[in-house]
This record gives structure tokens, sequence and C-alpha cells, in this order.
């Protein structure tokens, strides 16, 4: 009998523990959605969180097609996404859904080719490669941009993502304005009908397989590609040069775009027109709902909104991502006064 | 028998035995080179930082994966909550009262339960539990694996309280008590080695499980407050930092499979001994 | 001499039973009324937890049977040969899934059952129980290892090596579709392979175990006649265990199908019908642990509801047929597999 009551006071007390809130009672806000932003994302809520300890955001990232579903279906106070949202997912919102920018950043195209250093891709062989109409490194199409590089005879490995990812709506929303046979038998979107290639989960999956799959070639976002030390490809815009992706190549990107910001901050980037600019860029944006019921959790949000367009965005650059156009960055503060908290 | 020397005959037994050493050497090969490798990347990958710190933002180090191993516990308390009584108290009623369709009909839903695949399991009670409620929790999470516990607990409970003998049963019905007094008082005490052994199993099997808590429990970077947040879990994390192409996040995900592996297997070692010490008639202790 | 065995009635069911007993009520120190009450209730309660094992698999079923009911609408049986999966025209086909799922079961099963009769057979006819209890109990514990391990081993030891061995075994007998490259290292291979190790263990302990209830009196007797040990194991035992040990393969397979982490970590995430065993693929199971957390048109969320149907369909089928061949050779013993 004392042997029963002793397993049940170690019960309880274990039950005790494991449920006792402590000394940390921070006020929890779940967030999910792009892995285009995680690096900085988890540099901002870190530093966040230091600088204001009653408030942790978790954000997970999952990649944007998760973000929009479980912000539509109000699974988590907040999505991210680098795809905007279209008008159909926007209508099942049951509140209205605000794009909010957050950086800038590129998608770049890395690859896994010892002996390449410097990579220089046209649009349609960009296009090609990911249709699988090219094959091999040593096509012709790829030698006569590369004429030093020594380009094997191996087929080429294209990856791609295998969850619905902005970076994917960013890729393809750029092969499709390049590439007409791509617009017509592809399109674009957070998730494709991919011709050729294998499947890595989050840009974090694409990229672990580019770095351990000899001879193929991924999309990421820069950051990815540099913390892991994998080469990135050199493309030619529409302007004809070739352009690496750099901030400054990714803020003249999105220079045109931002003199002329839709109300909704929904536009995209990609392919401009201007001789500096990285043809595929992208804003990046934080799916916010337009009304926040829950008056502490909807404070909090708006305060990290602050912070973010101040303190948040010098962190950017450190990180290869670049920081919002100026005018970009007024509009945004307008439009996060405009969010209702509370009941 | 063909004939043919008996030398031949000889020979292909000595071949066909030899093979199925083989197989069985190989087989067990592969579970101490498991064992080993895991052991030895995950031995160099601890630290105490792994067991006491938060994760910290992508690309700096020092992160580890506290919050993981708490949830993973909070999610086997809510899951033994869920499945046990259930399965426990479904094993009492098959082996003591069964008879007839209705006991017929639950085995074979248990059978078909156990069999169900635990992703399906993870979106079922997303659309019954995490939609409806609006978040990702860590109750939604236990519950998903104590769906999972309860085929394993009943079937373990009905198998040992139905080896406990009928003798048992007559003489205490014979001194007087009632059924409900034979059962809770003798019957299940006599197999109560078994039952825990089976509970014990099914934790172990559930604390290793990830697809369900993907739609469940989600994951968190910090602390789960109470039941109602999603919470990190072991499993979760693995999967996570082994498809990422950091080799920080490489070896935590080793550490964290050393530490899952050690508890799931220290808990069927343990299941084990007690099932071994046999189905005794179990002093009331 | 045949003796009374002793009294251990395990399994024999008395003549008198306990709802005999109650028939016929005695006067009890916990006095007649409160009695039948506290059975009555500890009854109905134990009922009713019993009854909501039923309740929950039934709810499964139907949660399933009504999410995916758009899909079905929109694509009938069609979705089972289907092999198109465009979420952007949302047109939703789940044969590649079938096939990636039944090739990498197929081949972890060509794999594990020959190792798996193999160790039963070594294990139970050849081995002194002192030697192969032990090792038994050791190859169980690869049953508890979890399934996001052997990913994490997978991912960082076994898609290495058939990248480094594949390579040129395609080069050389790439002309064999089966063979053909490129090789990824991810694939289907790599997934039957990691799924045979995670199934082997289920073959060994039960077909072990099958062996072991085969009567001595059939190898004496086989014996007797002059075969040698191993004709004994071949032609009689075997044969005797047929019947349990195809129990145990279907289980495998059971378990096999529904795996879910450890295949998606290897497979590739391709959704193709390629003959090469070297491709990437798909699993069912994979594509919903991938996509269904960023399904983001109902549509599309109903497909992959569809999929888990059809995944639920298969493996309560292939249980059902696995558990009726295994209570047919088993008398008894416990079953916690």
């Amino acid at each position: 009998m004392r042997r029963r009551r002793i397993w049940i006071g170690w019960t309880v007390l274990a039950a005790a523990l494991v449920t006792a809130p402590g000394a940390y009672a921070a006020q929890l806000i779940n967030g999910a959605g792009a892995t285009f932003p995680y690096p900085i994302y988890s540099k901002w809520f870190d530093e966040f969180h230091k600088k204001y300890p009653d408030a942790a955001i978790n954000y997970q990232s999952i990649g944007s097609g998760g973000g929009i579903r479980q912000v539509l279906e109000g699974t988590v106070d907040f999505g991210a996404s680098d795809g905007p949202m279209t008008d159909e997912q926007l209508a099942q919102a049951k509140v209205p859904i605000l794009h909010l920018p957050t950086v800038l950043g590129a998608v770049v195209a890395t690859y896994n080719l010892p002996g390449v250093e410097k990579l220089k891709l046209t649009p349609e062989a960009l296009a090609g490669i990911f249709l699988g109409k090219i094959t091999t490194w040593n096509d012709p199409a790829l030698v006569k941009e590369n004429p030093t590089a020594k380009l094997p005879a191996i087929p080429i490995v294209p990856v791609h993502r295998s969850d619905g990812s902005g970076t994917s709506f960013v890729f393809t929303d750029y092969l499709s304005k390049v590439s007409p046979e791509w617009q017509k038998s592809v399109g674009s979107g957070t998730s494709v009908n991919w011709p050729v290639g294998i499947g890595g989960k989050g840009n974090e999956g694409v990229t672990g397989l580019v770095k351990q799959t000899p001879n193929s070639i991924g999309y990421v976002e820069l950051v990815y590609a540099l913390q892991n030390g994998l080469p990135y490809a050199d493309v030619r815009n529409r302007a004809g040069r070739y352009v690496p992706p750099t901030l400054a190549s990714v803020t003249a990107a999105a220079a045109a775009a931002a003199a002329k910001m839709p109300e909704d901050f929904r536009v995209s980037i990609t392919d401009p027109a201007s001789a500096d600019a990285y043809p595929i860029s992208s804003f990046t944006w934080l799916l916010i709902p337009s009304r926040i019921p829950d008056k502490a959790k909807g404070d909090i949000i708006k305060q990290f909104l602050g912070w973010m367009l101040s303190d948040g965005q010098a962190m950017t650059t450190p990180l290869n991502y670049a920081p919002l156009p100026p005018a970009v960055i007024d509009m945004e503060r307008r439009a996060i006064d405009k969010i209702t908290v509370g009941g | 028998m063909t004939r043919g020397s008996y030398r031949r005959r000889l020979l292909v037994e000595r071949l066909m035995f030899g093979a199925t050493i083989v197989a069985a050497a190989g087989t067990l090969s592969v579970l101490f080179f498991l064992l080993g490798y895991i052991a030895y990347q995950g031995g160099s990958s601890l630290s105490l930082s792994f067991f006491t710190h938060l994760p910290t933002p992508v690309g700096e180090a020092g992160g580890g994966m506290a919050n993981a191993i708490v949830g993973s516990a909070k999610l086997l308390v809510a899951a033994a909550l869920v499945g046990t009584p259930i399965g426990f108290l479904g094993g009492v009623y098959l082996a003591e009262y069964g008879r007839g369709p209705v006991t017929s009909s639950v085995r074979f839903a248990a059978d078909v339960l156990n069999g169900v695949p635990s992703i399906v399991l993870g979106v079922t009670v997303y659309g019954l539990i995490v939609l409806p409620a609006g978040h990702f929790s860590t109750l939604a999470g236990g519950v998903a694996l104590g769906l999972i516990m309860i085929p394993v607990t009943l079937r373990a409970t009905e198998e040992f309280l139905r080896l406990v003998p009928d003798s048992l049963r007559e003489a205490s019905l014979a001194l007087g008590a009632p059924q409900w007094v034979t059962i809770v008082r003798v019957v299940i005490p006599a197999g109560l080695r078994g039952i825990v052994a089976g509970i014990l199993l099914s934790l172990a099997r559930v604390a290793g499980e990830t697809a369900p808590l993907l739609f469940t429990a989600f994951s968190n970077r910090y602390w789960s407050e109470g039941w109602l947040q999603p919470t990190a879990s072991l499993p979760v994390m693995i999967f996570t930092y082994a498809i990422a192409p950091y080799d920080d996040w490489h070896r935590q995900a080793w550490a964290a499979a050393l530490t899952l592996l050690a508890l799931v297997l220290g808990a069927n070692v343990l299941a084990r001994l007690v099932l071994r010490r046999g189905i005794a008639l179990g002093r009331a202790s | 001499m045949l003796q009374r065995p002793a009294v251990r009635d395990a399994g024999t069911r008395s003549t008198v039973s306990p709802r005999g007993a109650q028939r016929a009520p005695r006067p009890s120190p916990y006095g007649r009324r409160p009695s039948r009450f506290a059975d009555v209730t500890f009854r109905g309660a134990a009922f009713t937890f019993a009854l909501s094992v039923f309740v929950i698999t039934a709810t499964i079923g139907v949660e399933l049977w009504t999410q995916s009911a758009q899909a079905r609408a929109a694509f009938g049986w069609s979705f089972l040969w289907t092999s198109v999966w465009d979420p952007v025209e949302l047109h939703f086909g789940a044969l590649p899934f079938i096939y990636g799922t039944l090739v990498t079961s197929l081949i972890a099963l060509a794999i594990a059952v020959p190792f798996g009769i193999g160790a039963a057979v070594c294990l139970a006819e050849l081995l002194p129980p002192s030697i192969a209890d032990p090792a038994t109990f050791l190859i169980e514990l690869l049953v508890a290892v979890p399934s996001v391990v052997y990913g994490l081993v997978g991912v960082f030891v076994l898609v290495p090596i058939v990248r480094t061995l594949g390579g040129p075994v395609s080069d050389v007998l790439g002309w064999i579709p089966l063979l053909a490259g490129p090789v990824y290292g991810i694939g289907l291979l790599t997934a039957g392979i990691l799924l045979s190790v995670m199934i082997v263990p289920f073959i060994v302990a039960i077909s072990r175990e099958v062996l072991l209830a085969v009567p001595q009196s059939q190898r004496d007797a086989s014996l007797a006649l002059g075969a040698t040990r191993w004709e004994t194991v071949w032609h009689v035992v075997l044969p005797y265990a047929r019947s349990g040990i195809v129990g145990s393969i279907i289980l495998a397979l059971a378990r096999a199908l529904g795996e879910t982490m450890a295949v998606t970590m290897v497979i590739g995430n391709r959704p193709q019908i390629v003959a090469s065993l070297f491709a990437p693929a798909y699993s069912m199971a994979a594509v919903i642990a991938n996509e269904f957390a960023e399904a983001t048109s109902k549509l599309y969320v109903s497909a992959l509801i569809e999929v888990a149907l059809v995944l639920f369909g298969i493996t309560i089928v292939v249980n059902a047929l696995a558990r009726l061949m295994i209570a047919g050779m088993r008398t008894g013993r416990s079953a916690m597999a």
C-alpha cells in the first residue's frame, strides 16, 4: 500500500512539474510560413524577445504555402509568404489579411559542380534546365555563355521544392515571364507540376540536397547558399547584363516597384527593366489579420511590426537581405496603424 | 528422398544453414551498426547546452533542445492519459466480459486502429481538434499519440488478463466477492506485470512518432506553457534539423536521436524485464 | 509416461464459468444490492471504453470519407489510375503515390523475407536457446527504433552509399530499365532498403515463434525417415508453419505501407512513375506529410485526404489478412507484435 502511495506521489509531482508555468510567463504568439526569410526572421524574433522578454514569437518555417493555409484557417496568429496570396485565397479569409513587406531577397540558382566557381546563366538556359530540355552540363547553350568553365558531360540534377513555397512562386513567376514555353506548360504558383527534378522540403531541404548531390542545381534564397558555402550563378537580366545577386542589385530590382507600390503591397519584382537589377528578386510579406481580437497578442504584433521597420531593418544587411525602400516603410507604417486590436 | 550421394545432401545442408547464419548475423550486425553509429555521432554532439538551452537563431551556435525534451515528456503524459484508460478498460472488458458481436467488432476495430498509419491519425486529429480549437496544441498532439497507444495497450491487457487462470476467479467468487471486486482486486493484480509492460512498450512506441505531431503539436522555439500551446518535441526537431543544411543542426539532430533512442530502448528493456519476471500471482503491494 | 501437467491451467477455460456463478448469487459480505449496482456500473464503464475504441476507429473512417468528398466527386474512381499531380491546374491522381508505396514495400519485402526467414530458421532450428533468446530480443529492439531515426541514418549513411555504389552499377547495367540512371542516392531503392531494415524484425520474431511451435514429432518423423536436418526444415517444418510465416510477411508489408518519416527523407519526393529503381518517387504517406499543412485550395486538401483514405483502406485489408493468417497458426501465445 505504501509503495502505491509513493508511486502516486511521484506521478503527481512529475505532472505538476511538467504542467507548472514556472517563472517564464511570456505571451506566446504563433506564426508560420516562408522559409525564404527564415534566417532574418529567426534573428528578429530572438532579438525582439531579448528586448521584450514578455513577448515570445514562435515562428515555424514550413513554407509559404503552409503560412497562407494556416493563417486562412486561423490556426496561427500570423503567416508569412514570398508568394502573395491570390484573390481567391484572400476571399477565403474570415478577416481581411494584410500583406506587410519585411525585406527584399534574391532567389539564386545554386549548384554543386566541383571545379566550376562561376556560372553564367541566361533566362532561356534556366528555363531549359528546369523544363528538362537541357539535360547535361556540357549542353551547347551552357557552354556558349561559359566558355572557360569545365562543364562535364554529366546529367544535370535539378532540385525543386516539394512543399508549397513562395520561393517556388518567385522562381516560376520569373520563368513564366522569360519563357513562353514555361508559361504554357507549367505556369507559376507556390506548388507546380515540375517536369523534372527531385524535391526538397523548404529552402533548407533544397540547400541540403544540392549540398549532398553532385551535379545538381536548385533555386534557394541567397542567404542559404551563402551560409552553406554553395556557389550560385549570375543571371542575365532583361537589359542583357549578367548581374550577381547582391544587396545593391536586389534593391535596384525593387526601385521601380517601390515608386508605384500598390495599396495592398502585393507586387512582383521579377524580370525588371533596370540594368543593375538582379532579375529574380522578391519582397517577402508577413500576413497579418487586419483585426486581432486578442488585445495582448495584437499589441505585441503591432509593437513588433513597428520595431521591425526601425531596428529590424538595420539587421538585414549583415544577413544579406536588402532593407525595404524608405517609401515602402512610410506606406507600411500607415497600414500598420489601421490594424484594429481588441474586441 | 532423392537418390544422390549423402555427401551432396550434407553439403547442401551446410550451405543452407550457413546462409541462415549469414542472415541472422547480417540482421544483428545491422542493429549493432545502427546503434553504434548513432552512439558515435550523437555522443560526440551531446553537451550540457543541448539539454539546457533553447534553440538559437539560424546559424548561431550554442542552441539546444531543452524545450523539445520537456515537450516530448508532456506529450507522453497526455498520450498516456488518453490511451491508457481506454486501452486498459477496453482490454478488461474484452477479457472478462466479452462475448458476442460487440466484442469481435471492438477487437477488429482495435486491429484496424493499430494498422492505421500515424500520419492518417494526425490528419484526422487536425480536422477534429486543431481546426475547431483554432490553434495547434500539446493536447492535440497528446490525443493523436494516445490514439496510437490504444490498440497496443488493449491487446496487451486482454492477452495478459486471459492468461490469468480461471481458478483464481473461481476462488474469489466462491469466497463471495462480486465480479467487479474479483476483477479489480484479484485478476488485474495477477496480470499487472504484462499490462505494465504493454503500457511501457506503447509509450516507447509513441515517443518516437513524428508524423502525427506535424499537424497537431506543430513545434515551438520557446517553452510551451500548459497544454494549449504548440510544443517542440524530439522527433519533430530531429526531422526539421536533419533535412536542413546547417552542420550545427545536424549535430543536434544526432544528439537528439541518441537521447530518443536511449529512452525508447531503455523502456523496451524495462518492459521485457518486467515481463520476464513471469505472469506471477502478484502480491498486493 | 504421460503425467497430468502441473497446475498452470493458462488457456483452458473452466466449465464453471464466472457468468454461471453469478446466476446463483450467494450472500456476501458486500451485500446483494450494492454489489449488483457496482457490478453493473463497472461492467458498464468497461463496456463504454471498449465501445469507444470502435467509435474512434469509425470516426476516423467517417472523417476521412467526408473530408475527401470534394475530391471524390471531382475525380471519381479515375483518381486511382491518374498519374498527374498538378496543384496549379488542380488535376490530382494518386497513381504515382500508389506506385511508390507498392514498389518500395515490394523491394523491402524482397530483401527482408529471405533475411527474415533465414534468420528465423537459424534462431529456431540451429542455435541453442541460450544464444537464440538474447539474439531474438536484440533483433526485436530494431522495432523500437523510431522511424525518424531510421530516416536520419538513411540520409547520412545509406544515401551516399547508394549513390557511390549505384553509379558504377548503373553505368554498366543501365541498359536494363530497372537499373537505369541517373543515380541520385535518394529514390525507390534507398527507401526500399531502409524499409527492409525496419520490417525484418517482424518477420524474424513471428516466424521464429511459429517455427518453435511446430511439434517436435514432425521433425523426429522426418529425421527418422533419413532426411538431413536441412531437408527436414525445408520439406517439413517450413511448410507446416507456412501460414504463420506468410502472416508475418503480410504484417511486415502492412507496416511498410504506412511508414512515413523514414521514407519521406530518402525517397526523393517526386510524383512520377519510372521503371528504374534508382529513380526518385513519392509514397502516399510521404505526400501527405509534405503537402498537407500547405495545401491552399479546398480541392487540394480534399485530394490529399482522399490519398489518406486510400492508404487507410489498403492497410485495413492487409492487416486483416495478416491477422487471419497468424491467428490460424498461433495458439494462445501472447501477441504483442
